[in-house]
């Protein structure tokens, strides 16, 4: 300005500005959210589930690959009747293991100084194999999360990519691509996934010696490519709508480079429905691992995730004898997980973006 | 005579119509913008006014280079902007800027108020990030905030004062002349007032230009000593406000004045609202001859003969009719 104020002044008004901050629409999101009681405990459960997954190696729970081959499953035992014992071989237990990484190793051994040889006991029994199931459920988390994960970023990646491109170029090849969605949309993809999977299956060994690709990564990148159509969409709808909106033009008028309007204002303002879209692609993901598993082309045997261990209990299952526990359990651990994922994503979208309330998705 | 600030000739805007569909068919042609002239003087304010959907809006974006002209000049101090590339344009972003309609959504709502006003300043690489920061404090200032306010977010003010942070954000970069494009019709007619009384005090403290764009022929009046009527795309009338609002020469200008309630009370009781008869014609399907005449009054009262033959086949040019007073009627 022409007109400046006084220095002091300003520098005066400048702390006073300071202490006078406002809250931007992330706090007042991360309010309302925190005000939404389901949705909050949600929160803390998956946080809960999360670093229960990441920490498994650090817990006194026997091995779960351990075969001890009896009769039948153990039922479950009360921990007060069965609280542990001390038979945990740290060597067996490196041994046997699937896949112990540089950071699980370390937990194996901070594990060995604060518990010693004790372990717990078959809190919710054993499987056919004689595994305890607790352990089981545990390390199946992190395959189980790691898929979803991993799959959903798969999708974020190409379906964000794809609907700003569309959104923000607009026009003829706006039109072109997402006639292309829709085509993909028609494609009962469960079909091709299973064909594309099953495929995969057949050469799982010359992809790993060949080419070093494990079988696992290729599955992320499969699931990915069918959960990114929606996110497509949703991101396309909202770049085309923000691209024309005042404070865009604004910045265009202001003489802002178009990576900047990419950047400082389309994308912070898209980032709220992709948050939510992608805390309600996790649980879609996660039973669909769940479902390839039951079909025999998920994870491979002897590693383990939730959709395995729920096959490994239905199989169980016959008429003299339910062993309840190799079904009950795992579906526990899904179903609470899928649960929270879908409380949260609802109340997500409703602190984020208010006026989306009660719409579709 | 010294260039103008701003001289806009024959400008027009065209839109493609139809589905943009793949096999391109079924194409139509939108005249927004139909042929626009007018000149803008240092410190000097213009009122746009017009119907809604007449090309107001239109020709402030084309001329700030937010859509390509499809034809015409503009020239700013003397420079052709419609040729130049987006690098030719930053100089004239720095002289030449917009006020927007809707304070709700011309403000990132993700932004604070000291971002929404520094941007400016760091786009243009103006000053060190402090005095960037010291800079949108006397902004805030010269458009009547608080300056404390800086580190908030726009959702945390009215309409009347985000409009303020928009008037703030286009005056960071020192402009000469400023597009108000319709920047009160939003805003509670009680804050209305108030920032025009703000716009006016800035155009007297920093000495801009506007080109003030509204379809309220009272706040223009207030605030524009020339006034230019738009109809489907053309200017029909300009001229000085008091000659203009006393006596205007186009009928479409009547009739929009006749809407117009005057302070004078003895006039006021004289005041005869005129109403226009049918429908304002879509801009892709202009009448041929004169725009107005499916609707004109005067060409109603006009027996047959070669005027009434006239405005219905030959559009009326935009004649002076001296006193710095111009308007486009085949029937005087
Ligand atoms: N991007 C565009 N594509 C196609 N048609 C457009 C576009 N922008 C404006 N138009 C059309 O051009 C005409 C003039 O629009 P404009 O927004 O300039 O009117 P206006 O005088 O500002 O009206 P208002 O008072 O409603 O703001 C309208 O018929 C509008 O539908
Ligand atoms: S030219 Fe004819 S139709 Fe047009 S405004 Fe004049 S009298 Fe009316
Ligand atoms: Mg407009």
């Amino acid at each position: 300005m022409r007109a400046d104020l006084e220095k002091t002044e300003a520098e005066r008004l400048l702390r006073e500005a300071r202490a006078a901050r406002g809250e931007s629409l992330w706090f007042d999101a991360w309010r309302r959210l925190r005000n939404n009681r389901a949705a909050f405990l949600s929160l803390a459960f998956l946080a809960v589930v999360a670093l229960g997954s990441l920490l498994a190696p650090l817990f006194p729970l026997p091995s779960p690959a351990h075969l001890d081959l009896q009769d039948e499953p153990k039922p479950p035992v009360l921990p007060w009747t069965n609280l542990g014992d001390h038979d945990w071989d740290e060597a067996l237990y490196r041994r046997e293991h699937w896949e112990l990484s540089f950071f699980d190793s370390a937990l194996v051994d901070l594990r060995a100084t604060l518990f010693g040889t004790w372990q717990t006991g078959a809190w919710l029994g054993t499987d056919s194999k004689g595994r305890d199931l607790l352990s089981r459920i545990v390390w199946g988390s992190r395959i189980s999360i790691q898929v979803a994960v991993a799959a959903t970023l798969c999708s974020l990646l190409l379906g964000v990519t794809y609907g700003a491109l569309a959104g923000y170029v607009g026009g003829r090849l706006d039109n072109l691509m997402m006639r292309i969605v829709d085509v993909l949309y028609s494609v009962p993809f469960i079909f091709v996934v299973i064909f594309l999977i099953t495929l995969l299956n057949e050469y799982r060994t010359t992809l790993r010696d060949e080419y070093g690709i494990e079988y696992i990564s290729v599955f992320y990148v499969v699931i990915g490519m069918i959960y990114w159509l929606t996110m497509a969409r949703v991101v396309r709808g909202q770049v085309l709508s923000l691209k024309n909106a005042e404070f865009i033009e604004a910045a265009r008028v202001l003489g802002a480079s178009t990576p900047r309007i990419l950047f400082v204002h389309l994308v912070p303002n898209v980032l709220s429905i992709v948050i939510v879209y992608l805390t309600l692609t996790i649980p879609a993901v996660m039973l669909f691992e769940a479902f390839l598993s039951f079909l025999g082309l998920g994870v491979e045997p002897p590693k383990v995730s939730w959709g395995l261990l729920a096959v490994d209990g239905t199989e169980a299952v016959n008429p003299v004898r339910t062993f309840w526990w190799l079904v009950a359990w795992p579906a526990v651990a899904m179903g609470s997980t899928l649960l929270a994922l879908n409380i949260l994503g609802d109340g997500l979208r409703d602190a984020l973006d208010p006026k989306l309330r009660g719409q579709e998705r | 005579m010294s260039t103008p600030l701003l001289a806009v000739e024959r400008l027009e805007k065209h839109f493609r119509t139809g589905r943009a569909d793949l096999s391109g068919r079924k194409r139509g042609l939108l005249r927004a913008v139909d042929g626009v002239s007018f000149t803008l003087e240092r410190g000097e304010s213009l009122g746009l006014v017009g119907e809604s959907g007449c090309g107001k809006s239109t020709t402030a974006r084309t001329i700030i280079g937010l859509q390509k002209a499809t034809a015409g000049s503009v020239r700013f101090d003397g420079v052709e902007l419609t040729s130049l590339s987006r690098r030719g344009w930053q100089p004239y972003r720095r002289r030449m800027q917009m006020i927007f309609q809707d304070p709700y959504a011309s403000l990132d709502p993700r932004q604070t108020v000291g971002s929404i006003l520094t941007e400016p300043l760091t786009i243009h690489r103006v000053g060190k990030p402090r005095d960037r920061r010291l800079r949108a404090l006397s902004l805030l200032d010269a458009v009547g905030l608080d300056p404390r306010h800086l580190f908030r977010y726009p959702h945390e003010f009215s309409g009347g004062q985000r409009q303020r942070i928009g008037i703030a954000r286009a005056l960071a970069l020192e402009p000469e002349l400023l597009l108000c494009d319709e920047p009160v019709s939003a805003l509670d007619v009680s804050i209305q007032a108030q920032i025009v009384n703000l716009l006016k005090e800035l155009q007297e403290r920093f000495g801009l230009a506007y080109l003030f764009i509204s379809h309220d022929l009272s706040i223009v009046r207030h605030l524009c000593p020339r006034v230019a009527v738009m109809y489907l795309g053309r200017i029909v009338e300009s001229g000085p406000r008091a000659s203009l609002y006393a006596d205007p020469g186009h009928p479409y200008t009547q009739a929009l004045l006749s809407a117009v309630p005057v302070p004078d009370p003895a006039r006021e009781a004289e005041r005869r609202r005129q109403v226009l008869g049918g429908d304002v014609p879509h801009p892709s399907a202009p009448p041929p001859g004169c725009a107005f005449h499916p609707r004109c009054p005067r060409l109603a009262l006009e027996p047959p003969g070669a005027g009434a033959t006239a405005c219905r086949s030959e559009p009326p040019p935009l004649a002076e009719r001296g006193a710095d007073r111009r308007w486009s009627c085949h029937l005087v």
